[in-house]
């Protein structure tokens, strides 16, 4: 079964001073095992792309005009909040841009894992290696293991210690550790990373890549990499949908979109990429600018 | 974190020297003779002259000073001119019943103020919120004995279900106890008819006095919470599917809890200091009836009495809220 379907979705966005359409029909299909990076300039509609997957756009701002989104065939557009629970954190994980400020300040990180994984347990005591019907108390205690072994995993060293640090005490590729720790904890089967490594140092940014890309091969997931960054793109991802305005123009597997891109936006784009042989003040923009989102 | 508390509890002896200081300086500079006000209409030169030798006001101001100091330390806070009572044992007497006033708005005050500040966060612009809104304009608004006077009118001379005034019943023996709060004190007994008789008198004094800490507190727990929900992690958190009710109760209370705080803490200290209309209107024997006839009658040493202990008491709530930062945010560590 395809993992992610976006069909035709048109969203549009309420405020004070009215709506405004924001996605233009978007489709877009993830199988498991590929990477597909969505990139486009700020304001173009990739975050909120993303958002709609998990449903996260509160009603009272987000209206959906038209389409749908197919989770492993369910219309997540259609289904219950409580149904949307189940799948938040277990089925779909999700990665914030900002490392600093998507961790909670004032718990522990072990406290916060714990509860992701709790979560995760109670809708499929499997992700924590227990039978199904296992008791709460088994549920907690497979929780915290789990937790340790995760943060293990995504390279925090000492971390059966480091579960009592509070997040102040990491550095920022650290603690962006801990929240992809947290995203696949309850073994998703589909990651959204919402400009993963845009706050990160280009070092520590190429870590965080490559443990993405090692953790999606080991568990055959599909992921959604929300980004500006054509680099990248061209690091990671398999596939490559090019987002301008709330429309996708260009989508395809990132050798052929990025080594003969047939859209003039896309060329744009990768031309502003400045390189080694570029001449001082001849860094190539784009013309024009976003429309404000009223 | 013990050293910290320590460092801090030493940090208070100069503080409180320097206030004796300035609470002795200025009760001595108040116009007017208290002596010849002790010594009545009648009193001759010499008789004024040989009150004022009694309690030492003849000598230096300096001298006066140290001598008080002196006292202060060895639990002798001086002489009342009037009363001719200790001080010190006047103000055990008259603390309890301030301090369980206090503390019973406190109580009122946190319990409803931070849940329902909570509710008109998450509700916005819905009916909790209006209601809250209009209670705490009111709240604040209004004079505490103001407010008084209508619970009066309404609870006992309209509804009579509540006493009017006091603190127990001139003819009952009010509970004994380590605390000197009567409510604790008949707990402790397991004197449930002392205890209901003592939350009956403590109803409308206490309701009275937490109205505007508790606006202060659901308004402050409602910005707050507004501002903490905005946050990315609250965002990362419902996208990991923690249900609504604990990132609220359990990830944002703890974030928007910290401003809270200091409202708490500085609260404290303002009803201790303004407890006096509310003592009033309520007939509560308590520190603040007995400090303003204090200085009705131009009485220092009780004066100065009663401010000291007003303002350790101050300090110490200050000190318990600077530690509590530390429970509530990590990022604040005491070395």
């Amino acid at each position: 079964m395809t993992l992610l379907e976006i069909k035709n979705l048109n969203l549009s966005m309420r405020s004070f001073e009215g709506e405004t359409q924001i996605l233009h029909g978007i489709d877009l299909t993830v199988e498991r095992g590929q990477i597909w990076g969505m990139v486009g300039e700020t304001g173009s509609g990739k975050s909120l792309t993303g958002l709609s997957v998990s449903r996260l756009i509160p009603p009272a701002t987000g209206r959906y005009l038209a389409g749908s989104i197919a989770f492993e065939g369910r219309d997540v557009l259609k289904a219950s909040e409580k149904d949307m629970r189940t799948l938040r954190g277990r089925k779909i994980g999700m990665i914030f841009q900002d490392p600093t400020t998507n961790l909670n300040p004032v718990f522990r990180i072990g406290t916060q894992l714990v509860d992701v994984a709790l979560h995760a347990g109670h809708a499929d005591p499997t992700v924590l290696g227990l039978e199904p019907g296992a008791s709460s108390r088994d549920l907690k205690k497979a929780a915290k293991r789990v937790s340790v072994e995760m943060l293990d995993k995504v390279g925090i060293p000492k971390a059966a210690d480091r579960i009592h640090d509070y997040p102040h005490q990491f550095s920022g590729g650290m603690k962006q550790r801990v929240l992809i720790a947290m995203a696949m904890i309850g073994k998703p089967d589909l990651l959204i990373a919402d400009e993963p490594t845009t706050a990160l140092d280009v070092s520590v940014q190429a870590q965080i890549l490559k443990l993405i890309h090692e953790l999606v091969a080991e568990r055959n997931i599909g992921v959604l990499m929300i980004t500006h960054n054509l680099g990248v793109v061209a690091q990671i991802c398999s596939h490559v949908a090019v987002m301008y305005r709330g429309r996708i123009l260009e989508s395809g597997p990132v050798t052929d979109v990025l080594k003969r891109p047939s859209h003039v936006y896309t060329q744009a784009l990768l031309n502003s990429i400045p390189t080694a042989h570029t001449r001082r003040g001849e860094l190539r923009g784009l013309g024009g600018v976003m429309p404000e989102v009223q | 974190m013990i050293l910290y508390t320590l460092r801090r509890l030493v940090l208070l002896i100069p503080m409180l020297i320097g206030l004796t200081m300035i609470v002795f300086a200025i009760a001595r500079l108040l116009p007017g003779d208290p002596v010849a006000l002790a010594a009545g209409p009648n009193a001759t030169p010499d008789v004024i002259e040989s009150v004022r030798q009694e309690f030492g006001l003849d000598k230096s101001l300096p001298l006066q000073y140290w001598a008080y100091v002196t006292g202060l330390v060895q639990g002798d806070w001086g002489v009342s001119i009037f009363t001719r009572r200790p001080v010190f044992e006047d103000i055990m007497t008259f603390l309890p019943a301030t301090l369980e006033l206090v503390a019973a708005a406190m109580l009122i005050a946190i319990v409803l103020g931070i849940p329902l500040g909570l509710a008109a966060a998450v509700y916005r612009n819905g009916l909790v919120d209006y209601l809250t809104r209009t209670v705490a304009l009111g709240g604040i608004a209004m004079p505490r004995f103001f407010l008084g006077l209508l619970l009066q009118l309404m609870f006992v001379s309209w509804l009579d279900i509540l006493p009017l005034s006091g603190r127990f019943p001139l003819i009952e023996i009010p509970p004994e106890g380590p605390t000197g709060f009567y409510t604790i004190d008949s707990i402790l007994a397991g004197d449930w008819y002392s205890l209901s008789i003592a939350l009956q008198h403590l109803a409308l004094p206490a309701f009275a006095m937490s109205l505007s800490p508790l606006a202060t507190i659901m308004r402050m727990m409602r910005a707050s919470t507004i501002e903490v929900l905005q946050q990315d992690f609250v965002m990362t958190e419902r996208a990991l599917g923690i249900s609504n009710t604990k990132i609220l109760f359990k990830y944002v209370l703890k974030n928007a809890m910290t401003s809270t705080l200091t409202v708490i803490g500085l609260y404290v200290s303002w009803l201790l200091g303004g407890t006096v209309l509310v003592e009033t209107v309520f007939d509560w024997p308590g520190l603040g009836l007995y400090a303003t006839q204090a200085i009705l009658s131009q009485d220092f040493m009780p004066v100065i009495g009663v401010t000291l202990v007003i303002a350790m008491i101050y300090l110490v709530t200050m000190l318990i809220v600077d530690l509590l930062y530390g429970v509530f945010n990590p990022r604040v560590r005491y070395t």
